[in-house]
Order: structure tokens, then sequence, then C-alpha cells
């Protein structure tokens, strides 16, 4: 109990934290960090799927319906809110899911994965030859309003923060209830879930719609972030990043994938900035730091000072 | 009393073997039955057939009246039958807690959240009784995967208890456990069963603790059922001393030549 009032606490400090800093922060750390939350958020539903023993290389393919809904509800529908967007790009985020979960709960490790990816490599391929949506260009996303006032970077940033805030603490909620309990029983035997009586692919159904719907409001902040889509976003290489962030953060909280999404990006920025033609090879190596130091995340440091403390 | 299983001409053929054949047979409610017989004999595939872990070739099952042959694992524990396993399935990064947890909060999610506040009992406070009544409150937070044998049996048994079957079957309770320890294990496992009005299908090697814990007993020969008879009664039977036991009194032992 008093560990789940901690997590809490926390979300509710960052939360308060992000918005203060909001009208603080220069202009491209506020447009880093949006992005960031956004791909935070693709990794807080893998994190998901971890918990199950789960890992999926096409976290892409929702990502990518995500923002292409909330391009179209701009597009297509005429709406230009970024409520109704990123509520739409979500939606059909899930809804994909539903479908594909039917035949992605039959499996589990590297096929499960596969399968994954074959899934987000074959809207790649739809996105690229459909000349309507742009093909390999894509399109361009401009909100218009969010929540009714004029779009800014600094609206777009605060709605970020609160839906990641909300995810989390979702998330978080999910985790210390009968099913979030259910995920590790899943992980490491799935013959005695069954015989004490509970649907382990019922579970894992509900647990790749939960990763979607997150991935898929990541995509549509993307979106309105970028301001600008493209088939990319469903990419395998997008997917394996969704991946390095979930691996790089740990499954020890709801917090850590936005905590490494974060990381990540700066890290990325200027490695970028002092190295440009091996910028690579410095993402590279603090993986395999990571990896080699901290196999369980970049959480566990955390984690392992309030154990000794 | 009445039947809580009946078992009608089950059979189940690997190829050419066949590990149960035309088994028939009646459980009363509120027993305890002994199943018997040397290895490769049919007594798992017994569990795993009435279980729903494997489908019969032919015969059925029924519970209660009801047929549950086609059922999956699943359905058949949500009707109220249960097993353990001779090699514990546990959740072995969880700890001892958290593995009846998962189990507590399935049934109360089966039958509504307020089914077991309704008996005053929090999920909470029903993992704790049960970790009490198997004396497992030592090892209530360690993982499971770090626990010795002997406890991990325990919590395997526990853990078909938690989920309130109507019926247990337990696959070889005592095997990894010193011969010492066997019948405290049994009086703990049985006496936590019993309190619950339990019918509980066991399956044993050892005669000593059949004959102390069973009220009847079912012993397999060659995927038959060569006795099905009181616990005395059946031990005294010619055909369970030759096939199962592996002494016949009266009978010249056979001499190796």
């Amino acid at each position: 109990m008093r560990r789940l009032d901690r997590t809490t606490a926390v979300l509710l400090g960052a939360l308060v934290a992000l918005l203060a800093l909001g009208p603080v922060l220069p202009k491209w750390a506020v447009f880093l960090v949006t992005v960031a939350l956004a791909k935070g958020l693709v990794a807080l539903g893998l994190l998901v799927l971890m918990r199950a023993g789960l890992v999926s290389f096409g976290q892409g393919l929702y990502y990518a319906l995500g923002a292409y809904a909330a391009g179209m509800t701009v597009q297509a529908l005429g709406v230009g809110d970024a409520v109704p967007m990123l509520l739409l790009g979500t939606a059909v985020a899930a809804g994909a899911a539903g479908l594909l979960g039917l035949l992605l709960a039959r499996y589990r490790t590297i096929f499960f994965a596969m399968l994954s990816l074959a899934f987000s490599m074959i809207l790649y391929g739809l996105l690229v030859k459909s000349s309507a949506l742009g093909s390999t260009d894509g399109f361009n996303v401009v909100p218009r309003t969010v929540l009714g006032l004029a779009a800014s970077r600094g609206g777009i940033y605060g709605l970020a923060v609160i839906c990641c805030f909300a995810a989390a603490l979702g998330v978080h909620l999910l985790l210390g209830s009968p099913l979030g309990r259910l995920a590790p029983a899943i992980r490491d035997n799935e013959l005695r879930v069954e015989y004490m009586g509970a649907s382990v692919r019922n579970a894992v159904h509900l647990f790749v719609v939960l990763a979607a719907a997150l991935a898929g409001l990541g995509g549509g902040i993307t979106a309105l972030a970028v301001g600008h889509i493209d088939p990319e976003m469903a990419y395998w290489t997008t997917s394996g990043e969704f991946v390095f962030v979930a691996i790089l953060s740990g499954t020890g909280s709801p917090l850590a994938p936005f905590a490494g999404a974060i990381l990540l990006e700066l890290l990325r920025s200027f490695a970028y900035e002092y190295s440009p033609n091996t910028w690579q090879m410095v993402i590279g190596g603090a993986m395999l730091l990571v990896i080699l130091f901290l196999p369980a995340g970049l959480w566990s440091v955390f984690a392992r000072r309030r154990r000794a403390a | 009393m009445p039947a809580v299983l009946e078992v009608r001409g089950l059979t189940k053929t690997f190829g050419a073997v066949t590990a149960a054949a035309d088994i028939t047979l009646d459980v009363a409610e509120d027993t305890v039955v002994g199943l018997i017989g040397s290895n490769g004999a049919g007594k798992t595939t017994f569990v795993n057939l009435v279980t729903g872990y494997l489908k019969p070739s032919a015969g059925s099952i029924l519970y209660r009246g009801r047929d549950i042959t086609a059922l999956t694992p699943r359905q058949v524990t949500r009707l109220g039958i249960c097993r353990s396993f001779q090699s514990p399935q546990l959740f072995d990064s969880l700890t001892a807690h958290e593995n009846l947890r998962v189990g507590v909060d399935i049934v109360a999610r089966g039958t509504g959240a307020f089914a077991s506040s309704a008996a005053g009992q929090s999920p909470g406070e029903a993992v704790e009784a049960m970790l009490r009544r198997f004396q497992l409150d030592a090892y209530r937070d360690a993982p499971a995967g770090t626990l010795p044998e002997g406890v991990r049996k325990l919590l395997d048994i526990a853990m078909a208890l938690v989920v309130k079957p109507q019926v247990l079957l337990l696959d070889e309770p005592t095997s990894g456990v010193s011969s010492e320890e066997k019948f405290g294990l049994m009086d703990l496992v049985l006496g936590a069963i019993r309190a619950e009005k339990v019918t509980v299908l066991f399956v044993e090697h050892d005669m000593e603790i059949v004959r102390r814990y069973t009220h009847r007993i079912l012993a397999f020969y060659e995927g038959r059922i060569i006795a099905d008879a009181p616990t005395a009664e059946a031990l005294e039977n010619s055909e369970v001393r030759r096939f199962v036991i592996g002494d016949e009194p009266g009978r010249p032992q056979e001499k190796p030549c």
C-alpha cells in the first residue's frame, strides 16, 4: 500500500514539475521532451507486455496508425482540435490490436515478436504504396486548436504531459490489480495460470490491446508535435527504438519508460551535436553499458537504493 | 454417498500404447482415494484426462452428473476440480504470497468480488490463512524459485487448494520428500484439505501412506483398473500384490534364472 502511494506521489510530482517547466524551458527542449514523452508512452505499453514475458518488435504499427488516424481527423474529417485527434488515434490503434490480437495472443517469445514485426512491415508497405496518404513523403498534420485554445507548441506539450500522467497512473493501477498481477504469473508459468482457472489468451489479448492504445496515443502526440507524419513511423527501426527505450528503462515502474525516453532523446541530441558521424556508436555504447551493468534497466538504480535504505 | 466424479469407459491411446483402457469408476463425495500402480500404469494419464489436459480417445467423464469430457483445464478448474503436480508448477519469480494471491484473485473475479468478503475474508487474509495452514509463513516473501523442494511441493498443493476446488487430484505429493518427512507432510496436507471437505484422489507409491490416509484404492496396471475397493481389501487383492506391491504371500518368490 505504501508503495502505491509513493509511485502516485512521484507521478504527481513529475506532472507538476513538467507543467511548471513548460513555460521556462527553451523551445528545443519543449519539443524534445514532447517527442520523448510520446515515445515513452509506446515504451510504457511495452513495459506491460514485457511484464507478461512478451516483446513486440512491431509497436511501430500502432504508433503509425495512431499518427495517421490523428492526421486523417484533420485531413478527412476536418476536425482540427488536438484532443479528438488523439482520441481517434488511440481508438484506431486499439481497434487494430483487437483484431490482430486474435492471432497474436496465440504466440509467444520470438514468434510473437516476429509476427508483430511482420504486421508492422505490412502497414509500412501499404503506406509507402498509397499515394493518397502521401506515399513515402507522408503529409503535414497541423492542429488548429488544443482544447479550444489556439494551437501552440506549449499547448501540445501540456496536453502530452497530462496524457502521459494519466497513462502512467492507469498502468500503475493496472499493475496492482488482479489482471496486472497475472502478467508475471503468465511469464513464469502459463500452465499453472490455466490450472488456476484464468484464461492466458484473454489476458495476453488485453495486454496487446492496451499496449497498442498507448502506442497509438504516442503516435498521435508525435504527429501533433512534429507536424508531419510519414511511413517511417511504421518501419522496423522505429519499433526497435521503442524496445531499446523499454530495455534501457526497465520494467520496474510506470515512470521508467518516460525517464528512459527523455534520457535517450537527450543523449541522441548531444551525440548528434558533438559527433554527427558516429552518434549511433554513442547510443550503442550506452545500451551496451546498461545491459552489462544494469540488466534490469536504469530504474533498478532507484529500486536498489530503496532496498538498501 | 452420491458420486461426485463418474468415469465411463475412459480410453486413451498414444499410438500403440494404451495409457487408459476402458476405465469405469465412481468416486464418492468427501472421500480420500489412493491411485496406485507401477510407473507407466496410467495414474498420471488418468489425472490428466480428468482435468482436461488430455482428451480421451473414447469414454466420458461426469462431474456431479455433468459431462466434462470436452472441457479444458481452465473450465474444469472453474467447475471445482483442481490438481497439484508431481513436479511443482509455480511462478518462480514471485514470492510464496504472490503465488497464492494469483489464485485468490482469480477466484474472487470468477464468483464476484463480494463472494470472498461475504465469507468475512479479504483476498489478503485468504492468502495469509492458506500460508498458515500449510505452515509456509516463514517463506512468505521468498521467491518460489529459491525454495527447497519440499516447500515447493507444499506450495504447489496450496495453490491447487486456494482456488477452492471440491475435488482435488494430487500427483505424487510425497515424491522427492524424504521418508521421515512423508507422514508429517501428508498430515499437514490432508489436514488442510479435509478441513474444507474436499474429495481427494492422490497418486502414491508408498503403501504405508496409502494404508494410513485413504478410504479407497484404485489400482492401475497397464492402463486398466485391476482393483477398485476399500483400502484394506484392495491391499489384500492378489493382483494388486502381484502387479503393484510386488510380492504375493503364499506364493513362492520367482527365482531369477
